[in-house]
């Protein structure tokens, strides 16, 4: 047996270095990353990297980050696994692997010129921030920007400091529910789709971006129809186990389409019929 | 029919020939290990092989995909070290059958995708593929014809055809040509040969006979209709969701990325190995939600992904007819029988549609 490096193998790594730390809630914490060779990480909001732990394991993670933001990339990690679990115990200055971005991200292109409708529930606003991010940098591009933002409870919150600037910004609607409150939570009451019928939009200029716990896809979708929202006006963006990130391992499979190369994000339209996927 | 392309090679020579391959190079070919099995293995001389097989436990895509296989090798003594590695052996891989490689065929289709898997372009490099192509069923688990993988088109660098004495061999690359021409022992095929293969061929198309009662384009349709079949809750009753099925199949190429460290827990491997979608944790995702869950939507996602999802992907079923998963089945799931079934479910369907 003949054994070979290929530096061009689709699994290679690239080193990248921690940077910043930052603890957003007892089980989140947002890594601020730069690539060892200072060169950028080019993405579209809504693309994931993978992230390699080496002797641990590799995850899909969403970048948060504006990409924009020639500086360095951000990566919001709530420690629920081996990797997840053994991130939170890294220090600023250590080194991960990183490869990607991979999948398709929100369509920008299409999205710009309307107005913008943001529906997150609990760790989907990492994914969406980086959209939220990249619409507050290019503001006059799109139309109104309507932000919706649920979790559990208030201890939950991801991205406060900016949360609270995004709610007193002029520019933009910002409004956001906890399903169950503490004595000193001044905000809404409920689920998240309490807060939809009274978003005041015009639904066919709108382009609504969900991102949330799967159970959430379905009762939000059907506010958003109600809405009158056409279907390939809502864009969903899906978290399946991805282990290659190419479409190859048939792990993130939804009938014929691969999440992480024809997705993770997917207007509506093209997974209405698909049984398996909601 | 290009006439320059075909040799012959009596059967007196033909152990000569396998041995003058397997001094030159490894060869890889059938070998029985009792009960009715067979698998591809390294032989060292030409009597090892059996010619009359069916089709082995494990398909020959376990030398272009390794059932484990290292694709990074790490260091993080000091600074993250990371190396992406990739193993290939020159093999001659001999007696293929058509069904195998039209397994060969999807792999290739899937791994050759962008973005490429270049451990496998590479590996594929360094294998030769010498067919031989049956002339009767191997057993009634076999529906190579119903897919069409009966007869041999392309995926190899040598096809070998029974003609009773001798086989005529078609050379369909200049890798074939090659190692005919190194033998020195072929003979120019002429008219007489072309007859006897056509004769062959057409008594093949009277006994490989459409295996499951529909034709093959009908398929695609079929599945579509089939998605709330009850089969499939028929199925859920038998399946034993041990993944049998799917790691002897030619064209199933799903994996698991896992690691391993060395006593320093600071070095080791990162490598891939085959899984299934038949297995509990295939489909899991955060929060222990399982978009396929029962057996039954397991199941039916094996079949959707033979028949119908690679249709739209790559323009291909993923079934090469070659019986493996039925035969190997612990809760005796005949995939003849089940599309079978899901003929006669849609039928009643559409007859009462009618009524």
């Amino acid at each position: 047996m003949e054994k070979v490096v290929i530096k061009k193998s689709p699994y290679n790594v690239k080193k990248a270095r921690i940077i910043d730390i930052k603890q957003l809630t007892e089980k989140e914490k947002l890594f601020r990353v730069i690539l060892e060779d200072n060169s950028w990480l080019d993405y579209e909001p809504g693309q994931f990297i993978m992230v390699s732990l080496m002797g641990i394991g590799e995850i899909p993670i969403s970048i948060c980050s504006s990409p924009l933001n020639r500086d360095y990339f951000e990566i919001c990690v709530r420690a629920v696994g081996k990797v997840t679990e053994s991130m939170h115990r890294l220090n600023v200055g250590e080194i991960i692997g990183i490869r990607g971005p991979y999948g398709k991200g929100f369509p920008i292109r299409m999205i710009e010129a309307h107005d913008l409708l943001i529906i997150a529930g609990g760790l989907g606003l990492a994914p969406l921030r980086s959209l939220i991010l990249y619409a507050i940098d290019n503001r006059r591009d799109f139309g109104e920007i309507h932000i919706l933002f649920g979790c559990k409870t208030p201890e939950e919150l991801l991205f406060s400091d900016e949360i609270e600037e995004w709610g007193r910004r002029l520019d933009l609607h910002f409004a956001c529910t906890v399903d169950r409150a503490d004595p000193d939570w001044k905000g809404n009451i409920g689920l998240i789709t309490s807060l939809i019928p009274g978003v005041d939009i015009d639904p066919i200029r709108t382009y609504a971006a969900v991102v949330g716990p799967p159970i959430m896809y379905k009762f939000v979708i059907k506010e958003l129809l109600a809405k009158g929202l056409p279907v390939d006006q809502i864009l969903l963006s899906f978290e399946r186990h991805m282990k290659c990130g190419m479409g190859k391992c048939g792990r993130c499979q939804i009938q014929n389409l691969y999440c992480c190369k024809d997705g993770p994000v997917f207007t509506f339209k093209e997974i209405m019929d698909m049984a398996e996927a909601l | 029919m290009k006439t320059e392309q075909y040799r012959i090679i009596e059967k007196s020579s033909f152990n000569d020939f396998i041995n003058s391959l397997i001094a030159s190079q490894k060869v890889i070919g059938p070998v029985y290990k009792g009960f009715n099995n067979y698998t591809f293995e390294e032989i060292k001389s030409a009597q090892e092989m059996s010619l009359n097989y069916i089709p082995t436990i494990i398909p020959p895509k376990k030398y272009f995909m390794p059932q484990k296989e290292t694709i990074l090798e790490f260091d993080t003594k000091e600074t993250l070290h990371v190396e992406p590695v990739s193993e290939y052996e020159e093999l001659i891989l001999f007696g293929v059958h058509t069904c195998d490689i039209a397994g060969l065929r999807c792999l290739n289709v899937v791994l050759s995708d962008e973005p490429k898997d270049i451990s496998y372009l590479i590996r594929k490099r360094y294998i030769t593929i010498i067919g031989l192509e049956c002339n009767a069923y191997c057993d009634e688990y076999a529906s190579c014809s119903f897919v069409g993988a009966h007869v041999p088109t392309t995926g190899y660098d040598l096809m070998f055809t029974d003609l009773g004495d001798y086989f005529i061999v078609h050379i369909h690359s200049s890798k074939g040509m090659d190692i005919v021409k190194q033998a020195n022992i072929f003979k120019p095929a002429d008219n007489y040969d072309f007859e006897a293969l056509k004769a062959l061929r057409e008594k093949k198309d009277r006994i490989f006979n459409n295996e499951v009662p529909t034709e093959r384009r009908y398929l695609p349709d079929l599945i579509d209709r089939s998605w709330n079949a009850s089969v499939w809750k028929e199925l859920e009753q038998k399946c034993l969701g041990c993944g049998n099925c799917t790691s002897v199949c030619p064209t199933c190429y799903c994996f698991d990325i896992k690691e391993d460290v060395d006593f320093t827990l600071k070095a080791g491997q990162r490598y891939r190995v085959w899984f299934s979608c038949q297995l509990d944790p295939f489909a899991k995702v955060a929060g222990g939600i399982d978009f396929r869950r029962e057996r039954s939507a397991r199941q039916r996602h094996r079949f959707y992904r033979k028949f119908r999802y690679h249709i739209d992907r790559y323009g291909m079923f993923f079934c090469t007819g070659c019986g493996r998963c039925s035969r190997t089945c612990m809760a005796k799931i005949n995939l003849k029988e089940v599309l079978t079934a899901l003929i006669k479910e849609s039928e009643t369907k559409i007859w009462r549609k009618w009524l």
